[in-house]
């Protein structure tokens, strides 16, 4: 009961924050608008007509895979810093377990991200990105998935890095190339081999393809937006997250004291 | 247990990863309960590990450690139940409000089930809230962020949320580093405060020798091991040598009238009289030249630790 009291407490922190930090919320929202409006609209202008499906539309669901990816993963990462000031300080000497701290830790960050993904698609309903609102509807369930899964890979890096500076500089190392690896805003059924291999051992990959194995099954663009279908992504990504949860947590716990 | 030691620790030993050599070397002592209990040394003697290992955050090497009973290692659960850390950084979260960061305290350990606002929360944790507010003087400042309030407000903040578990042991690593003379005063008065109405322990650790002055016991770490301690004032009688300082017009004569008397005393005009066999007052009943400086030296602590820790490095 501690624990669950513990866990809800700490969830509650990270929403609480994202609220009352403006300067966070619009930061947020600079990424996707730079993809979607920027990036995405150029491409949608000057290549399209060989696509046979609508890019923007591609573009934008491999966004939120990427932010509720990113964005969990990122939040995770933090407690590195966090726990040597700050309030992390405090829910390390507490007395509930480590696995509730990550676990509040990854519920709340999910759902930081679940607000983020929000204002993306209000941002694509504004630019009159033709959203078909079914399947988004569809998503919800693999949303949570996706989210958990970002939170699991930063439980795992973290448990591997040992201070900010090494996070500072190893995480936009590990995340930024899954950008392209995992074809958030571009194209990857056609790659050449070693950029092929790295694309599928990257995890982001498995969480943009998910979330559009499933917002496309059933329309005819699937064949061509899709990787892999809904069952396969799913298992890889509950495989995959478990993996990292656990060996992560594993080592952060038996890390932590040990120095 | 024994009946009173709510710390107690013997031969603790912390050797980091990769180190070669032991940051704490073989440390025992024990802390009454409801003492005030100071560890001092210079940086990098072993303090902050000391302190993190008494605090469960770190594992030691070998030896043991046990807090109100339980061991740190073995049952850290039950040791963090009974202490509250004051940390050298502040551990208060800048966006939220002083409430809420009262309130996630109370609701990690248990306290009160979690709500996300006030107005939801149990009324006898309304209650306790005003009455902590009353007491540090933040009633007006309560629902503010904790950004904008002052240096010393946040550590008094940090201390009435450290205390809402009613912690045995309260465990202060340099509370007050960064703050002004006013409110270092002023947060000091209220530990004490605190200390006296319950039966609370504080462990200090400080550079602030003068705020370890009143503490019931102290200990002298210096590379990872205890080089002194005992009260305050034993450990000053234990190292410093007390003395005066006399001086005349004539101080020819008052030489001449010290090597009579068979004083130990130094210089030439003015004389430093050691207080080795006799009391100030009746070096002062020997002389009979008219003085014109008379001064005596009494120790501060600072002087006591100075010369430990500079006697502690020449011997290495």
């Amino acid at each position: 009961m501690q624990n669950i009291n513990a866990t809800f407490t700490i969830a509650f922190r990270d929403i609480a924050k994202l609220l009352r930090d403006r300067t966070r919320i619009m930061a947020s929202f600079i990424f996707p608008i730079i993809f979607i409006g920027v990036l995405g609209t150029s491409l949608q202008q000057n290549l399209a007509e060989g696509l046979g499906y609508n890019f923007l539309v591609f573009v934008l669901t491999g966004v939120l895979g990427q932010t509720l990816f990113q964005s969990t993963s990122a939040g995770i990462i933090s407690l590195v810093e966090d726990r040597q000031n700050d309030f992390a300080q405090e829910m390390f000497i507490a007395p509930i377990s480590r696995y509730s701290i990550l676990l509040g830790k990854i519920l709340g960050e999910t759902l930081v991200s679940l607000m983020q993904i929000i204002g993306i698609v209000a941002f694509g309903y504004i630019m009159g990105i033709p959203l078909d609102i079914f399947s988004l509807l569809r998503l919800i369930p693999f949303v949570f998935v996706v989210a958990f899964f970002g939170g699991a890979f930063g439980v795992f890096v973290m448990s591997n890095l040992s201070d900010q500076r090494a996070a500072n500089q190893i995480f936009p190392f590990i995340l930024f190339p899954q950008f392209f690896l995992a074809g958030v805003f571009n194209p990857i059924q056609q790659l050449p081999l070693p950029i092929l291999i790295a694309s599928r051992i990257a995890p982001m990959t498995y969480a943009v393809d998910l979330l559009r194995s499933v917002y496309y099954y059933g329309k005819p663009e699937y064949d061509k937006t899709v990787l892999f279908n809904p069952a396969l992504n799913l298992s890889v990504v509950a495989g995959l997250g478990i993996i990292f949860l656990v060996v992560g947590t594993y080592i952060f716990v038996k890390n932590e004291r040990n120095k | 247990m024994s009946a009173n030691h709510v710390i107690e620790v013997q031969d603790l030993v912390k050797r980091y990863k990769g180190a070669e050599k032991n940051s704490v070397d073989g440390i025992t002592f024990y802390v009454e309960e409801g003492s005030f209990f100071s560890l001092l040394g210079p940086n990098g003697a072993g303090k902050t590990t000391t302190i993190s290992i008494l605090t469960t955050l770190l594992s030691h090497t070998t030896g043991s450690v046990k807090i109100a009973g339980h061991n740190v290692e073995s049952e850290s659960s039950q040791v963090r139940q009974q202490i509250g850390v004051i940390f050298q950084n502040p551990s208060l979260d800048r966006n939220l409000t002083a409430e809420e960061n009262i309130r996630f305290h109370a609701n990690l350990y248990n306290l009160y089930p979690f709500m996300p606002t006030f107005s939801l929360m149990a009324d006898s944790y309304k209650k306790k809230v005003s009455e902590l507010a009353s007491v540090v003087g933040l009633e007006k400042d309560m629902f503010k962020p904790v950004k904008d309030l002052s240096g010393g407000m946040k550590r008094k903040l940090e201390i009435i949320r450290s205390l809402m578990h009613q912690p045995r042991v309260l465990f202060l690593d340099e509370p007050t580093t960064g703050l002004d003379p006013v409110s270092r005063q002023n947060v000091w008065k209220y530990l004490k405060d605190i200390q006296q109405k319950g039966d609370i322990t504080i462990f200090l650790t400080t550079h602030y020798l003068e705020e370890a002055e009143s503490s019931d016991y102290i200990c002298i770490i210096d590379e990872g091991t205890i080089v002194s301690r005992g009260t305050p004032a034993e450990i000053k009688q234990s190292l410093i040598q007390n003395y005066i300082t006399i001086n005349a017009a004539d101080s020819k004569k008052l030489g001449a009238e010290l090597q009579k008397s068979k004083l130990d005393f130094s210089g030439s005009g003015p004389f430093i009289v050691k207080l080795t066999k006799h009391s100030a007052q009746s070096v002062i009943q020997m002389i009979r030249t008219p003085l014109t400086t008379l001064d005596i030296h009494a120790p501060s602590l600072e002087d006591a630790y100075v010369e430990i820790i500079t006697k502690n490095h020449a011997k290495h």
